[in-house]
């Protein structure tokens, strides 16, 4: 095990039964993603990304097989101590942003802090630096419903942020936006990475998948290939130390 | 750990966003507390008013009248408390002050009164002016029965205000004349407006000297009468009952074993009873309507599942920001608490308005009155409301998983 491993999957399985059929959502899936890593799970639908993205978000358990995040192994822990997981060491971006709608954008961000039971004046200072941090330091007040796409997944990035996790989990990331917001977003997830944030990005756009320096590609629940990405930004610094 | 004001803020926020529905959903609850508020502080200050009204008459007081058991009934014997028993407790019990005779004419004639032709019927009662003491009873016009009225059998009277109206006597009676049984009276005093109690007019009494009433009766004629007095000190009341007992089953020549013929009543112990009487209908109203609490609950539990149901999603996103159960549990505990809570609230307001207004309305109750635990019970009852019929929905929601409820469309 190496000591910069953020998770490590050893033959992890993941079973769903429907009736009398069994099906093998994941089979015998071994990964290890490493600190300030930015990896892609990429696969059509059906393949397995999103169970997978569940597990490694600590959503849902493996069937069988281990999974160690931070050392610790978490496969078989129960629901209280996922969810102090969840909020402790993943940050997850979803496709449809999953804000919550009556609250505003600075209540949105300090939603995952009330749960770590910090007290309210340093929850809305570290929202408030959060949202600065993605641009939004004047639109604290707005309704998700007051701000564009590319604001309210912003936010998400924020409320995903403020609670400095392990991991930064995306799920489609870019799925609801048009292209200049994905360009966007996308590029905010380059800098992320920069900053030494472990990404994680969960998508069926191969565009998508470019920007990541990692991709793992799932199909009928295994993966199919892990490869190192050279990329455009990596090849453009590549050139330029040329 | 969960932060118990975060809960709350968010249940206030959550009951905003559906003002109208949330006024609906509690609107049993407000309607429940409402009416039973409005019947506890009209009853309550009803028997508020009782209690203060035997204040006046005075707590110290002890009234002495015959009482015929079923057994004097049985073998026709005529039971009688009479002028010797008053003379004879008034010299031998000692600690006593006010003593005076009260001798019902009404009820050996028709207690018909006539003025001019004008005819009432009222309560004509003989007494002695130390009856004023005792009852706390000062003319507001003219005056009292003074001694030397009693000593002479002057043909005259003492009227409460309701005899005034029913006669159609002038506004001060005062120096008129009035005939009853046969015979003519001069009007010499008005008494204070005492009110009623339990729909007993206490202004619609009559009294005359004891002495005239006696000999309207016929000087040889033992009557029965009421004895009133006054002990001096309360802590010596039971032995003051006591020794009045023994001397009236001596005078009685009652054997140990046989009933008394006779009973002597405390005015404490006779408000003790009215107010026993009205807290049993308190009890049974407040119950009667308490059910609707229930209802009131049910409605609320309705609401909250729908509510569950409808943040499907929110659960699901705040699962995945690490809620645990107990914070999805608590957050929708607290918000069907605080709707009942709210609505007890309300309730609590309206019902104690509607009691003032009735009050207002109706001039025998001296004003609405709701005790300190009408009002814990009908904050307690509503809070417990919310937490019984909303554990179910709230439970419902913190089983939710957390992928299935982030995938609730």
């Amino acid at each position: 095990m190496s000591p910069e491993s953020v998770l490590e999957l050893h033959r992890v399985s993941k079973q769903y039964v429907m009736g009398e059929a069994t099906l093998d959502a994941l089979k015998d899936v071994n990964l290890s993603i490493y600190r300030n890593e930015y990896v892609a799970f990429i696969g059509p639908s059906g393949s397995g990304k999103s169970t997978l993205m569940n597990i490694v978000g600590c959503l849902d358990k493996p069937t069988s097989g281990e999974y160690i995040l931070n050392g610790t192994p978490v496969a078989q822990l129960d629901d209280n101590a996922l969810a102090r997981i969840r909020n402790r060491e993943i940050g997850f971006i979803f496709q449809n942003f999953n804000l919550l709608g009556r609250a505003n954008a600075l209540h949105n961000v300090m939603q995952p802090l009330i749960y770590r039971g910090i007290p309210l004046g340093e929850r809305k200072r570290m929202a408030t630096q959060a949202l600065q941090s993605v641009g939004l330091g004047d639109r604290l007040q707005h309704l998700p419903n007051q701000l564009s796409g590319g604001q309210r997944q912003r936010v998400a990035i924020a409320r995903a942020l403020v609670g400095k996790p392990s991991i930064l989990l995306a799920d489609e990331p870019t799925g609801n936006l048009d292209s200049s917001t994905s360009r966007d977003v996308m590029a905010m997830f380059d800098e992320l990475h920069r900053q030494g944030h472990t990404m994680i990005v969960v998508t069926h756009d191969q565009n998508i998948a470019n920007h990541c320096r990692r991709v793992v590609h799932l199909m009928d629940g295994q993966v199919l290939s892990d490869t190192a990405n050279a990329i455009e930004g990596e090849l453009q610094e590549a050139l330029r130390r040329v | 750990m969960y932060n118990f004001v975060e809960s709350l803020r968010s249940a206030f926020q959550s009951i905003r966003a559906h003002a109208l529905r949330s006024f609906l959903t509690t609107l049993g609850i407000i309607i429940a507390v409402m009416a039973v508020i409005a019947v506890v502080s009209l009853i309550q200050g009803f028997s508020h008013s009782v209690t203060s009204t035997f204040a006046n008459i005075g707590s110290n007081g002890l009234t002495i009248y015959s009482y015929e058991t079923n057994e004097d009934y049985f073998f026709g014997k005529v039971v009688k408390v009479t002028p010797d028993d008053m003379q004879d407790i008034q010299h031998e019990v000692s600690g006593i002050s006010n003593i005076t005779p009260v001798l019902t004419l009404s009820d050996y004639g028709s207690g018909a009164v006539q003025y001019h032709n004008q005819t009432a019927y009222t309560d004509i009662n003989g007494t002695t002016s130390a009856h004023a003491e005792h009852s706390e009873f000062y003319p507001v016009m003219g005056r009292y029965i003074t001694p030397s009225d009693d000593l002479e059998h002057r043909r005259v009277a003492v009227i409460g205000q309701t005899v005034i109206t029913n006669l159609d006597m002038p506004k001060n009676p005062v120096g008129q004349y009035i005939e009853m049984f046969g015979q003519w009276f001069k009007v010499i005093g008005v008494l204070k407006k005492l009110g009623s109690i339990l729909g007993n007019d206490q202004d619609d009494h009559l009294y005359i000297p004891y002495g005239t009433a006696h000999s309207l009766l016929g000087a040889s004629a033992i009557p029965d009468i009421q004895i009133d007095l006054d002990v001096d000190n309360l802590k010596h009341l039971d032995s003051v009952v006591g020794r009045i007992r023994q001397i009236l089953r001596r005078n009685h020549h009652l054997k140990s074993g046989q009933d008394d013929d006779f009973k002597i009543q405390t005015a404490a112990q006779l408000a003790d009873s009215i107010n026993q009487i009205l807290n049993m209908i308190t009890l049974v109203l407040g119950g009667i309507v308490g059910i609707s609490l229930l209802v009131g609950g049910i409605g609320i539990m309705n609401i909250m599942l729908v509510s569950v149901t409808e943040r499907t999603r929110e659960i699901g996103i705040c699962k995945s920001l690490g809620a645990r159960r107990s914070d999805i549990l608590m957050q929708f505990l607290i918000e069907a608490v605080t709707l009942s809570l709210i609505g007890g609230v309300i309730g609590l307001l309206l019902g104690y308005g509607i009691g003032v207004l009735v009050a207002h309305l109706v001039p025998q109750f001296l004003g609405a009155h709701v005790p300190w635990w009408a009002i814990a019970t009908a904050i307690g009852f509503s809070g417990g409301v919310g937490i019984i019929f909303g554990i179910a929905p709230a439970a419902k929601a913190a089983a939710l998983n957390p992928i299935d409820a982030l995938r609730y469309e």
